[in-house]
């Protein structure tokens, strides 16, 4: 089960780092997300996908899954929706401002020769 | 008393709560971010002189013990971390009040100042691994405000360029964290440390390290990934420009210093190896950047890159007076680069320009500022009596001392580079022909005091680092020593 959810993050990350390569804005962030999405498979699979009870105690003696990297997950997904958030005002304020979602156009900083 | 650890990253965070409440008037905000902090200071001086009295002291969040909760640790190293953070927020804020502008004061400049205060203090202190990824979110994301407020178009190409990047990293430090707890089991600095050092294989952790190695020299711009760093640093307004170049990139080396000593020494050459050619050629790529241009900011911009280098050397060699030195380079840094970037910002202010080439002979109408910078930047390079001096000697004398000779050399070479490049903007601007402009300065008197303020602490630094000696060794010492710092958790 673990190889599986493994190859599957490693799929996300290729389809990620294939599409912040790309020069629009959109897509750019469209797989920054994506990558966010495979590390938190990753971080879940950290803790082993036993079969077990989920982290909630009812009382008896039952094996719980490790509630540990739901934690951390649930912590990197709501940083990860923050900074999303604001990576997209910021694509709409930069192309309003500067009429073009082609990162290729920035000129940026001048050059001294 | 241990409830001290918490205060300087808790004041600042009340303080910009304070300052999101209170409406648009600028001189209320500037007094209520002065204020909060100069409370900030005090009680990281307060923290700092109860570490050196009673030693390590820590805060078991919660009342849960050690491996099983969020810990803040506050030793020596941390604590003059935290010290010098605070100091240069402070005097920045006072340097803000005449640079950066109603408009970005009224859109919550102070507000984020303040959280990434928080946010860094944070870093500093914790000792828990995902924690410490928690509050460099804090500080990255007031870093992403900071870095667009204002938004002039330069500042939007460039804040896409350094949100993208840190976004990239940040998703691998989750990663590289992920991977660590299968591994090892446990969350906590010193727990992970103690359990490391009984690993048997440590290939999958040279893996994990390198990997850390990867995050972090992304935050702290060394070589292969400093990409980023001149085109994002040129973008902000000064007092900005200065808080970053002075605070954050030192983070990244922080980081790299915590986890190397507590983490990674235990894995062999491959690490150091891979740390000492990166951080070699990181001061070479600065060097080329701080010759090649005639902008005052680049040039000091590349000028990070070689500082960086010269630290991460420090933590390398890994001996008690290689971590001594490159612990005081690394508050001599912080210090000279925020007066630098303060004293450049003046003469923009001044004379509207960048470029060095257009500008000339100010000595005569502003000597003040024209000796100060002159002070600033022989103490940049290291010149026997001001601060940059003690640091280097201990790095390049350890580094003789243990075979890297090519390495000093290198770094005895950037020194004089570093010097050429600063001197070149003190010749060109101060002396030369008054190219006969007529200047129509804004008023600059306080951001001049500050500027002055901020090389006299760094005088001070030098000429009192005798003095400072056996808090600096007492920091190092849980650096080359890492069991000290697990024993004084108490992590069995």
């Amino acid at each position: 089960m673990e190889i599986l959810i493994i190859i599957l993050s490693g799929i996300l990350v290729a389809a990620g780092v294939y599409l912040i390569l790309s020069k629009s804005l959109l897509r750019i962030i469209i797989g920054s997300s994506i990558i966010s999405h495979a590390v938190n498979l990753l971080l879940l699979t950290s803790g082993t996908l036993k079969n077990a009870a989920s982290p909630i105690f009812t009382g008896g003696n039952k094996q719980y899954v490790d509630p540990i990297p739901q934690a951390l997950i649930l912590t990197a997904i709501v940083i990860s929706f923050a900074v999303t958030a604001f990576f997209l005002v910021l694509a709409f304020r930069s192309y309003k401002e500067l009429g073009t979602d082609n990162v290729a156009d920035y000129k940026g900083v001048p050059d001294d020769e | 008393m241990s409830n001290l650890v918490v205060m300087p990253i808790i004041i600042p965070a009340i303080t910009a709560i304070i300052l999101i409440l209170i409406g648009k008037r600028p001189i209320i905000k500037r007094m209520v971010a002065f204020f909060g902090t100069l409370i900030t200071f005090i009680s990281a001086m307060i923290q700092f002189v109860h570490v050196y009295r009673n030693g390590t002291t820590y805060l078991e969040l919660g009342n849960w013990k050690v491996p099983y909760s969020i810990v803040l640790v506050s030793d020596m190293f941390s604590s003059l971390l935290v010290v010098t953070t605070s100091l240069i927020t402070l005097v920045m804020i006072f340097y803000s009040y005449q640079t950066i502008g109603k408009d970005r004061e009224t859109y919550y400049y102070y507000t984020s100042v303040m959280f990434m205060l928080a946010g860094l203090n944070g870093a500093f202190t914790t000792g828990d691994i995902f924690n410490l990824f928690v509050f460099f979110e804090v500080f990255l994301i007031s870093s992403y405000v900071l870095m667009i407020i204002g938004g002039t178009k330069i500042q939007l190409q460039e804040s896409i360029k350094y949100i993208l990047i840190n976004v990239t990293s940040s998703a691998f430090f989750v990663l590289a964290i992920g991977m660590l707890y299968s591994v090892i089991g446990s969350l906590n600095m010193a727990d992970i440390s103690k359990r490391i050092s009984t690993i048997e294989n440590q290939d999958i952790i040279v893996v994990i390290s390198i990997l850390f190695i990867f995050i972090f020299a992304t935050k702290a711009g060394m070589f292969p990934l400093y990409f980023w760093l001149p085109g994002a640093y040129y973008a902000p307004p000064i007092p900005i420009l200065a808080l970053f170049g002075a605070l954050l990139t030192k983070v990244g080396v922080y980081a790299i210093y915590r986890t190397y000593s507590l983490f990674f020494s235990y894995s062999g050459p491959v690490v150091t190896n891979v740390l000492l050619v990166l951080s070699l050629l990181t001061i070479i790529f600065g060097c080329i950047g701080a010759l090649a241009y005639f902008d005052m900011k680049k040039i000091i911009i590349y000028n990070i890159m070689i500082a960086v280098g010269v630290i991460i050397m420090g933590i390398i060699i890994f001996t008690k007076e290689s971590t001594i030195g490159g612990i005081y380079y690394l508050l001599h840094d912080m210090i000279i680069k925020a007066s630098l970037f303060m004293l450049v910002g003046v003469i923009i202010k001044i004379t509207g320009e960048t470029d060095i080439r257009n500008i000339g002979g100010l000595i005569k109408r502003y000597p003040v500022l024209g000796w100060t910078f002159f002070i600033a930047a022989l103490s940049l390079a290291g010149i026997p009596p001001l601060s940059g001096f003690f640091g280097k000697y201990f790095i390049v004398k350890a580094a003789f001392m243990e075979g890297y000779t090519w390495s000093a050399i290198i770094i005895l070479i950037s020194s004089l580079v570093v010097l050429l490049s600063v001197i070149k903007i003190f010749i060109m601007v101060f002396f030369g022909d008054d190219k006969n402009k007529v200047y129509h300065p804004e008023p600059y008197y306080k951001t001049l005091v500050a500027s002055v303020i901020m090389t006299a602490i760094a005088v001070l630094f030098g000429v009192g680092s005798e003095q400072l000696y056996p808090f600096i060794a007492q920091a190092a010492e849980h650096l080359y020593d890492p069991v000290t710092y697990v024993k004084a958790l108490g992590v069995k």
